[in-house]
C-alpha cells in the first residue's frame, strides 16, 4: 500500500520551495491573502486528521486548540510585547498542553468514541471560550492587535503572511506524511478498526492517541498563532464559533480522511469554492453550495475524494489475489518447509505460564474462581470444558483484557497480572479471538504487520513489518491475499489470518481459542497441521477447543475446566476416563 | 460576588424553567431521531428555525395569530422530515455521517433563511408579547409559559406513544436490535419516515415557540446546538421526558449563575455538565 511514498517529503518541499517565490512576483495583495487562507485551512484540516482521520476519532474541539494558539499569540504579543515569530513555538505548546490534558482524561474513558468524542471535545471548545471571555485574557471587547510589528520576512505584509502560512502547511504536510509512513501510522489505523484488538497486538493505543492528539493541537495552535496577527483583532465568538470544527471536518471528509494529502485537497477545493462565491453578491449561495457539496460527498463517497479516485486502497490487489481454495491449500504445502527454522520440541518441563489463584468475577458472579494452570515450554496444552467454565475468561485474563479480580500470573518468571494487554503482548503472549477479529479497513498484509511491528518481535520500520508480515502470510498460506481486505476472506482465512498475526509477534506463548470453531473438517485438518507446525518452530501453545478429536490428537496434556474451577489435568486419554469429567461432559449417567 | 435578592432569585428560577421548557421542547424531536433512528439531525435546529420565520411571516404580514399558525407549519413540517427520511433511508448512514450530512443541510436552510429574510434581526411583534401575569411579586409572561405548556404536554404525549401503542414498542425494538425487529414484523422504513415526520413536527413546534420569544437571525441556528445536544444527553437519548426535565434542571443553573455571577458565563454551566455527562457515564448516551 505505501510504495513509492519516499517521495511524498520530496514532493512536499519541492512545491513549497516553489511557492516560497510567489511574493517576489509581485502578485496584488489580494491574491496572496487568499492563498494564505488555502494554506490556513490545509493546515487546521490535516492537523485535525491526524488524530480524528487515522485513529477515527472525530474531534469537533478544534476550534479549542486553533483559539488556544490565538489567545496565546493575542497575549504574548499584544499585552507583553513579545515580538510575534517567537509567540508561534508558545502558541503550538500551549495547545498541544491542552490537547494532552485533555486526551489524559477522555483516553482513559473507554466508551469516549465517535459521536460523543465529538460532542464533549465540542463542549470543551465553549468553556474554553467561556473562560476566556470572562478573564482578563479577553475580557469581553476583544483583543487588537493592530500595534504589533509584522515581520519583515517578505517584500510586503500580506507576502509575509503567505510564506508564514507555507511554512505551517509545509510543516504540517511532512508531519501528516511522517506519521502516515510510520509505525505510529499504522498503530493508529489499527486502533481505529478495534481498540482491543490493537492492545492485544502490543499497540499501546492510550500512548499512541495521545501522541497523535499532541501533534494535531500542536500544529492548529500554530496555525491560531499566525492567524490571530493576520486578522489582528480576534474574539471568543469568532475565534471559538462552530465554523472552525466543522469547516475541518468538512474538508477532511471531502478529500479523505484514510490518506495523509486528503484534508490538503478538501481544504483547496473548499476555500476556492467559498471565494468563488464572496465575489459579488453570492456569499449565501457560497454557505449553500458548501453545504451540498458535504451533503453529496456524504451519500455518494464517504470515503472522500481520494478514495473515489482509486489512488490507493485494495483495488489492484484484489484484481491479483482471487484464487481457490484449493489453491491455497497447494501454496501453504508448498510453503512448509519455508518456515524459519524449526527449533525441536524442547523438553516439556520448565514452567513458562504459572497461574496462581487466578479469579476474575463479574458483579459478583464468578467467572473464574481461583485456578492453579502451570503451562510448561513447549508443550500443547488442551484447556476444555464445557460452556461458560471458564475457558475464554482465562484467556482474556491472561491476555490483558481484563484484569484478574485475584490471583498472579508468572510468565518467564515475570509477574504479568493486571498489566496492559499491550506490554502482555510485548512480553511474548499473544492470543487469537474466536470470532476473528481483523482490523477491517487494513489489508491483510497490514493486519499482519501491526502484530509483527508492536509485538514481541518490536521491528521499528514499516519495510521490516511488511517483510516479517509475508513470511507468516506464507506460513498460514495466505500470501495470496496479502492485498485484500479482511471482509474479501471467508471464515476459514480469517481463522488463519487470526493465526498469522498471533505468530507475526514471535510469542513464546500463543493462546488460541476455538480456532476450529466453525470449520469443515478438511479445513480442520489444515488447522490441526498449521498448530503442530506453530509448536515445531518453537512456540508454546495454550488451545481451547471443543472438538475433543483434535484436542485428543494434538494436545500434550490437558486441564478441564468446570464452573469456573479445575476439574482435572494430566495426560488427555487418561483424564477424559475420569468420571468427575465425564460428568461436566455428558452429564450423570443415572437409572 | 455578592448574593441577590430573594425576589431576584426565585425569578431567575423561574424564567430557568421557562428557557429550559424550551430546550426540552428542541430536545425532544433532537433525541428521539438520534435514539431511535441513529440519525444525529443537526438540521432538526434549521427546521425549527425555519418554521419560526413561517411564523413570523404569517402573522407579520400575513396577519395571522402566531398560535394558529401552529396549524400550518406543524403539517408542513411533518412532510418535509418525512420526505426527507425517506430519501436518507436509501443510503446506509452511520450517527457521524447523519451529523455531518445533516450540518450540510442546515448550512442550506441557513443560506434558504438569509437569502429570504436577511441577516437582519426580526422580532415578531404579536399580542402575546405584551401579555404577562403576576403570582406574588413574580412575573410570568405569557409567550414563556405557552412554550412551557406545548412542552410539558407534547413530552406527555410521546412518552405515552412510545410506552403504550403498537408503534411506540416497534420503534423501541427496532432501536434495540433492527434485525431481529424486522424478523417480527416490524416494518423499520414506514416507522423511521413516521418517527422523522413527527420529529420535524415538533421542531416547528419549538420553532413556533422560538418566535414567539426571542429575536430571530439565522446565524442564531448554532447558538442552541451545544446546549440543546446537553439536555439530550443528559435526558438519555431516544427518551420522552428526559429532554425536558434535563432542560429544565440545565435552564434553571444557567438562570442562576445568571444572577449569581454574569450572564456571560452562563454556558460554562450546560457544557460542564455534558461533559461530566460524557465522562462519567458515557454509556447511557
Amino acid at each position: 500500500v505505501k510504495r513509492g511514498l519516499p517521495l511524498a517529503p520530496l514532493g512536499i518541499l519541492a512545491a513549497a520551495a516553489l511557492l516560497a517565490t510567489l511574493p517576489w512576483l509581485r502578485l496584488p495583495a489580494f491574491y496572496e491573502s487568499l492563498l494564505y487562507l488555502v494554506l490556513h485551512w490545509i493546515v487546521l484540516a490535516t492537523s485535525w486528521n491526524l488524530l480524528s482521520g487515522y485513529a477515527g476519532y472525530f474531534s469537533f474541539g478544534h476550534g479549542a486548540y486553533f483559539g488556544a494558539g490565538v489567545y496565546t499569540t493575542a497575549t504574548l504579543a499584544g499585552k507583553f510585547d513579545w515580538p510575534f515569530l517567537a509567540t508561534l513555538p508558545v502558541a503550538a505548546g500551549i495547545a498541544a498542553l491542552l490537547g494532552l490534558a485533555l486526551g489524559a482524561v477522555v483516553f482513559r474513558v473507554r466508551r469516549v468514541r465517535g459521536e460523543l468524542f465529538a460532542l464533549l471535545t465540542l463542549a470543551v471548545t465553549f468553556v474554553l471560550a467561556t473562560i476566556i471571555l470572562n478573564t482578563p485574557i479577553d475580557g469581553g471587547p476583544g483583543v487588537y492587535l493592530n500595534a504589533v510589528p509584522v515581520p519583515g520576512l517578505g517584500p510586503t505584509q500580506s507576502g509575509t503572511f503567505y510564506l508564514l502560512a507555507l511554512a505551517a502547511a509545509t510543516l504540517t504536510l511532512l508531519v501528516a506524511w511522517g506519521v502516515y509512513a510510520s509505525k505510529l501510522g499504522l498503530a493508529l489505523f489499527a486502533l481505529h478498526d478495534d481498540e482491543d484488538a490493537a492492545e492485544v497486538m502490543g499497540v499501546p493505543t492510550y500512548g499512541c492517541k495521545l501522541a497523535a492528539f499532541a501533534l494535531s493541537c500542536a500544529l492548529a495552535g500554530l496555525a491560531g498563532g499566525i492567524h490571530a496577527l493576520f486578522i489582528s483583532y480576534v474574539t471568543t465568538g469568532e475565534v471559538f464559533s462552530i465554523t472552525v470544527p466543522l469547516t475541518v471536518v468538512l474538508m477532511s471528509v471531502l478529500g479523505g480522511t484514510r490518506h495523509w494529502a486528503g484534508p490538503a485537497i478538501g481544504a483547496t477545493l473548499i476555500t476556492g469554492l467559498l471565494y468563488a462565491f464572496t465575489a459579488g453578491d453570492a456569499a449565501v449561495l457560497g454557505k449553500a453550495a458548501v453545504g451540498a457539496v458535504l451533503i453529496a460527498a456524504i451519500l455518494f463517497m464517504p470515503n472522500g475524494i481520494l478514495a473515489r479516485a482509486g489512488r490507493y486502497g485494495t483495488g489492484r490487489a484484489k484484481a491479483l489475489a482471487p484464487s481457490g481454495p484449493a489453491a491455497e491449500r497447494a501454496s501453504a504445502l508448498a510453503h512448509a518447509d519455508a518456515t524459519p527454522a524449526s527449533t525441536p520440541p524442547v523438553r516439556a518441563s520448565e514452567v513458562l505460564l504459572r497461574a496462581r489463584g487466578l479469579a476474575k468475577s463479574f458483579r459478583g458472579l464468578a467467572a473464574l474462581g481461583g485456578v492453579n494452570v502451570d503451562v510448561r515450554r513447549g508443550e500443547i496444552l488442551g484447556l476444555i470444558g464445557p460452556n461458560g467454565s471458564g475457558k475464554s475468561t482465562f484467556i482474556n485474563v491472561v491476555s490483558g483484557h481484563y484484569v484478574p479480580t485475584a490471583g498472579s500470573v508468572e510468565f518467564e518468571g515475570r509477574a504479568v497480572a493486571g498489566l496492559p494487554a499491550h506490554r502482555i503482548a510485548r512480553a511474548g503472549i499473544a492470543r487469537t479471538y474466536q470470532i476473528p477479529r481483523p482490523f477491517a479497513h487494513l489489508s491483510v498484509l497490514d493486519n499482519v504487520a501491526v502484530a509483527a511491528m508492536f509485538g514481541s518481535a518490536n521491528l521499528r520500520t514499516r519495510a521490516e513489518g511488511t517483510r516479517e508480515a509475508m513470511k507468516w502470510l506464507a506460513f498460514t498460506g495466505l500470501e495470496t491475499k496479502a492485498g485484500a481486505r479482511p471482509e474479501d476472506l471467508n471464515l476459514h482465512q480469517r481463522k488463519f489470518l487470526e493465526l498469522a498475526r498471533a505468530l507475526a509477534s514471535r510469542p513464546r506463548l500463543v493462546l488460541l481459542d476455538e480456532v476450529l470453531c466453525g470449520l469443515t473438517p478438511s479445513e480442520m485438518n489444515d488447522a490441526v497441521a498449521l498448530i503442530r507446525r506453530i509448536r515445531d518452530q518453537g512456540a508454546t501453545v495454550v488451545f481451547v477447543e471443543h472438538v475433543m478429536h483434535a484436542v485428543m490428537a494434538l494436545t500434550d496434556r490437558i486441564v478441564v475446566f468446570d464452573q469456573g474451577q479445575l476439574l482435572a489435568e494430566g495426560e488427555a486419554q487418561s483424564v477424559m476416563r475420569q468420571p468427575a469429567v465425564m460428568t461436566a461432559y455428558l452429564g450423570r449417567a443415572h437409572a | 460576588m455578592n448574593l441577590p435578592s430573594l425576589t431576584l432569585l426565585s425569578q431567575s428560577v423561574l424564567s430557568g424553567i421557562f428557557i429550559g421548557s424550551l430546550y426540552g421542547l428542541l430536545g425532544l424531536g433532537l433525541g428521539l431521531s438520534w435514539g431511535l433512528l441513529r440519525l444525529i439531525n443537526l438540521a432538526h435546529f434549521a427546521f425549527a428555525f425555519l418554521a419560526a420565520y413561517v411564523c413570523y411571516q404569517l402573522s407579520s404580514v400575513g396577519g395571522m395569530d402566531p398560535l394558529v399558525t401552529l396549524a400550518i407549519v406543524v403539517p408542513a413540517f411533518f412532510a418535509l422530515g418525512a420526505a426527507l427520511q425517506a430519501l436518507m433511508a436509501r443510503f446506509a448512514l452511520t450517527p457521524l455521517n447523519s451529523l455531518l450530512l445533516t450540518f450540510g443541510l442546515t448550512g442550506i436552510v441557513e443560506a434558504l433563511i438569509q437569502w429570504i429574510w436577511t441577516a437582519d434581526f426580526r422580532r415578531l411583534e404579536s399580542h402575546y408579547a405584551q401579555q404577562k401575569f403576576r403570582i406574588g411579586e413574580l412575573f410570568v409572561p405569557v409567550p414563556e409559559l405557552v412554550t412551557l405548556v406545548l412542552a410539558v404536554a407534547l413530552s406527555l404525549c410521546v412518552w405515552a406513544v412510545l410506552r403504550f401503542t403498537d408503534v411506540g414498542k416497534a420503534l423501541r425494538a427496532a432501536a434495540e436490535d433492527a434485525p431481529v425487529a424486522a424478523a417480527f414484523g416490524v416494518n423499520p422504513r414506514r416507522n423511521g419516515i413516521l418517527l422523522a415526520g413527527t420529529s420535524s413536527a415538533l421542531a416547528a413546534v419549538a420553532g413556533v415557540c422560538l418566535a414567539l420569544t426571542f429575536t430571530l437571525a439565522p446565524s442564531q441556528i448554532y447558538a442552541w446546538v451545544g446546549v440543546v445536544f446537553a439536555a439530550v444527553m443528559l435526558g438519555g437519548l431516544g427518551s420522552a421526558l428526559g429532554p425536558l426535565v434535563a432542560g429544565i434542571v440545565i435552564g434553571v443553573s444557567e438562570a442562576v449563575t445568571m444572577a449569581v455571577t454574569a450572564p456571560s458565563w452562563a454556558p460554562i454551566v450546560s457544557f460542564t455538565l455534558l461533559i461530566l455527562i460524557l465522562l462519567l457515564r458515557p454509556g447511557k448516551a
